[in-house]
């Protein structure tokens, strides 16, 4: 019995031991799902964590869907991706498109303070501040001086914004900048409460310091699992907010969010597993969205064979864009001639620079492709080397590498072979122009073309062809400081058609977006850009 | 007892400013760091965040900062979440990993014990075979496969629980159903060799001669000494399974610190990766120092001593 008794005590342990950190566990009660009567609730997968609800140095997709909530810019964009007026009630542009006056409405913070043209000029200088080390900080270098002060090269003082009076705000741009209203629409530049900011410097870690101006106002965060937002009864357009309640969850597996979706606990979903989204579409339980987004691959061009642009075109010329998207990648992109996707405006209002610019700039032709070949000195691909695709290791992205070796093999009779990398270790060897070919995706950070454009310039740190053109460069210059629209979209179409003729870069498809709703959630706006989800002017339908 | 516990501890802490220097220098070896992306930052920007985080310090010194901050228990802040510490992230983390571990753990005990004992003891009748094949299946249905198939079955066909998330103890289920199976057959396979081994010791065949009953035989004298291997890996196990898993978190999205041992490392999220591997270390060894007590209460045998004798 004695020792009976002894091995009790241990297994009495172990109990306890596991009981213990049960308890430690507290708080984790029951949530309450469904519920109320009338309450009229959103659910939607948010998908991860975001990194942090600070306007300043948040970067990322989930972070900006609950700033949107939150918080309220200048302008808001509407569902035709256009500005409309946020904080600001109107504004004025001087003549040469480079001083904006705001003129601010009465809006309230969520704890009480008015919003003031100080809380956005305070804003926008911890934004570019030094100190802050704000990755999105070039948000904020079309104001002027803005990358000099983020450089420490001039004091805070010269930027240029200034709160004239409490309601007053006047910006004044390095260059004129036409999209310029529709980027105080996104997170970085939206206003923090200045007093509450310099009070507490962790104002950003506790949903209770966590004020806000938006349609809706934060009132819990648990770490990896959900944040809940309850509609602001102090926004200024309350009455126009008809959810009264947002919950956003963190589930990243993209099969346990379509088993959410499709057993109702959450309401909108994104990216579902690539195998299920043709079934999705065709049941009309998921729609696609135009996203401003393109995959391309990039050539080496001080590299052989590439350092021949014949040869890079004859490369290009050589894949079935189509046939990778109805069997590799099925989410029904668009094949890409081109660089700019399709949804970017061109000089006349209501034209979409895609559509007028032709996405046609060559044409996939095996036997124009291997004329050309020959011509560079591989006919039927005799005397290439070997060729190597890099890219991150990811199933996705192999299965298309995969694809477009065996149409290289084919097609051109080139030898090609695939290697995968760790993300990080692929970013670094691409920075150091370490490969041949490798995939990419760019998307675009504002809805003008001059985003997918600006970084083919010669020197730019994500140009990592290693190609350069002094005209291409002319262009892109002119584009940025001529104020006169057709004048600037002219140009970039010419810098693209000089991109394309040279063909650094290989377009292969423009993203989509697939998203799935249930049928009584109503206007919810996806923004092209970034493909957010905006709650503002959401409601339920039953 | 004293002097054996002394010796450990103090191997302990040596095994600890061995592993944080080793994990320090390695992760600073690989490509890559903590702001990388596909859209590169304009090279002031870059400075800016290095400095702000003393990544452009000499590394050396980013050693020293990182001992003495870690000395005073401080783990410093997440580079990925700036706005949440380290500690922060373990506190939030670990409790619900652990929970989700005890509950497996107890699961893994009771099914892989009595599958084990009664195979033994039904050696080659029908009992053994199933028990010994669903054994075979545990060891080899990857617990992805696993979370993945119970999801399928459990909620997305007969809707009986939620499909994912944690909060309630329904939830509970299915994530420590899939963690469990691997462990239940490991015990249940080592449970059985190691009873087979004892019931043929003499001293089973003197109790046997002795006249006492088959179920005294049995619970006192054949299980109390088969279990040993057990408690041997009841250590690790624990130690793995209350850390949480990458995989099963992922699957039933719970909030616990599994998935952080493998995001921190693509994130190149120092401060995450020294925190992570610093406390799975000290929790390691201390289960493996209570293993080792605890072989003292069970078997008389086990002297611990200051290792002279």
């Amino acid at each position: 019995m004695w020792r009976n008794r002894k091995m009790f005590v241990v297994l009495a342990v172990v109990l306890m031991f596991s009981f213990v950190l049960t308890a430690c566990g507290g708080g984790n009660k029951a949530a309450n799902e469904g519920n109320k009567t009338e309450e009229k609730v959103i659910t939607y997968n948010l998908g991860t964590e975001p990194e942090t609800l600070d306007v300043a140095t948040a970067t990322g997709k989930p972070e900006a869907t609950v700033q949107m909530a939150m918080f309220e810019g200048l302008t808001r964009l509407d569902a035709n991706n256009q500005p409309v007026p946020g904080m600001a009630e109107k504004w004025d542009i001087s003549p040469d498109g480079l001083v904006y006056t705001f003129h601010l409405r009465d809006a309230k913070w969520t704890n009480g303070d008015p919003v003031t043209a100080e809380d956005f000029e305070f804003a926008w200088k911890r934004l570019l501040n030094p100190d802050t080390a704000a990755e999105y900080s070039y948000q904020a270098f079309y104001i002027k001086n803005g990358e000099k002060y983020n450089a420490g090269e001039v004091s805070a003082d010269e930027v240029g914004v200034k709160a004239l009076d409490a309601k007053t705000l006047q910006v004044t741009l390095e260059t004129p900048t036409p999209y310029f209203l529709s980027l105080t629409a996104f997170p970085n530049l939206y206003p923090v409460n200045k007093k509450v900011v310099e009070a507490n410097p962790d104002w950003n870690t506790k949903v209770e310091t966590l004020v806000g101006n938006g349609p809706f106002k934060i009132i819990n965060w648990e770490h990896q699992q959900k944040i809940e937002l309850v509609k602001n009864p102090d926004y200024w357009a309350a009455d126009d907010v008809k959810i009264d309640k947002i919950i956003m969850t963190m589930v990243e597996s993209e099969d346990t969010e379509l088993s959410m979706f499709e057993s109702g606990q959450i309401d909108i979903a994104e990216n579902p597993p690539t195998q299920e989204v043709r079934r999705l579409l065709d049941e009309k339980i998921a729609t696609m969205y135009p996203d401003l987004g393109i995959y391309y691959y990039m050539f080496n061009v001080k590299q052989e064979p590439f350092d021949d642009p014949r040869v890079r075109k004859a490369f290009a010329m050589a894949i079935n864009r189509q046939a990778i998207i109805d069997n590799v990648t099925q989410a029904f992109q668009k094949p890409a001639f081109a660089v700019v996707p399709y949804g970017i405006p061109d000089a006349v209002p209501g034209e979409d620079f895609r559509e007028k610019g032709g996405n046609n700039y060559f044409t996939e032709d095996v036997a124009k492709a291997k004329e050309l070949l020959a011509e560079a000195g591989y006919p039927d691909g005799k005397g290439l080397p070997e060729i190597k695709i890099l890219y991150n290791t990811n199933e996705g992205h192999q299965k298309i590498a995969e694809a477009i070796m065996e149409m290289w093999k084919k097609n051109l009779g080139a030898n090609v072979t695939l290697t995968n990398q760790e993300w990080q270790v692929y970013l670094n060897t691409r920075a150091a122009g370490d490969y041949q070919v490798a995939r990419a995706g760019w998307g675009a950070d504002y809805t003008d073309a001059m985003t997918f454009l600006d970084m083919w310039m010669t020197g730019n740190g994500n140009n990592q062809t290693n190609w350069g053109n002094p005209e291409y460069d002319r262009l892109i210059k002119e584009a940025k400081s001529n104020p006169d629209p057709a004048v600037r979209i002219k140009a970039m179409h010419d810098a693209e058609k000089i991109l394309m003729d040279e063909m650094p870069i290989m377009p292969i498809y423009f993203y989509t977006n697939v998203n799935m709703y249930k049928p009584w959630v109503k206007g919810v706006i996806v923004p092209m850009v970034g493909g957010y989800q905006e709650f503002r002017w959401a409601y339920i339908e039953k | 007892m004293v002097r054996y516990l002394l010796r450990r501890f103090v191997a302990i802490f040596l095994a600890l400013v061995f592993i944080s220097t080793f994990t320090f220098f390695g992760m600073k070896a690989i490509p890559g760091g903590p702001f990388a992306s596909e859209k590169k930052l304009p090279p002031k920007v870059e400075e800016n965040l290095n400095k702000k985080y003393h990544l452009n310090d000499p590394l050396l010194k980013q050693y020293k900062d990182y001992m003495f901050g870690l000395a005073k228990g401080d783990l410093g802040p997440s580079f990925k979440y700036p706005d949440r510490t380290v500690n922060d992230i373990i506190k939030d983390g670990f409790p619900v990993s652990a929970i989700l571990g005890a509950i497996s753990v107890l699961l893994a005990l009771s099914v892989g014990l009595s599958a084990g004992i009664i195979s033994a003891l039904k050696q080659n009748h029908w009992q053994d075979h199933v028990a010994m094949i669903l054994a075979t299946i545990g060891f080899s249905v990857p617990s992805f496969v696993l979370a993945a198939l119970l999801q399928f079955v459990f909620s997305y066909k007969l809707n009986w629980v939620v499909p994912a998330m944690w909060g309630t103890w329904q939830q509970t289920i299915l994530p420590s159903i899939s963690l469990a199976a691997l462990p239940s057959a490991t015990i249940a396979r080592l449970m059985r060799s190691s009873m087979l081994e004892v019931l043929q010791q003499d001293y089973i065949r003197t109790a046997k001669a002795k006249g006492l009953k088959d179920r005294v035989i049995i619970y006192r004298h054949a299980v109390r000494n088969a279990v040993m291997p057990i408690i041997t890996y009841l250590g690790p196990l624990i130690a793995a399974t209350f850390t949480g898993s990458f995989v099963v978190e992922f699957i039933f999205a719970i909030p616990g610190l599994g998935r952080y041992f493998v995001t921190s490392v693509f994130n190149r999220d120092y401060t995450l990766i020294m925190g992570l591997t610093i406390f799975y270390s000290v929790f390691l060894m201390a289960m493996n120092l209570i293993v080792d007590l605890s072989y003292a209460i069970i078997d008389p045998r086990v002297k611990l001593t200051g290792g002279k004798e």
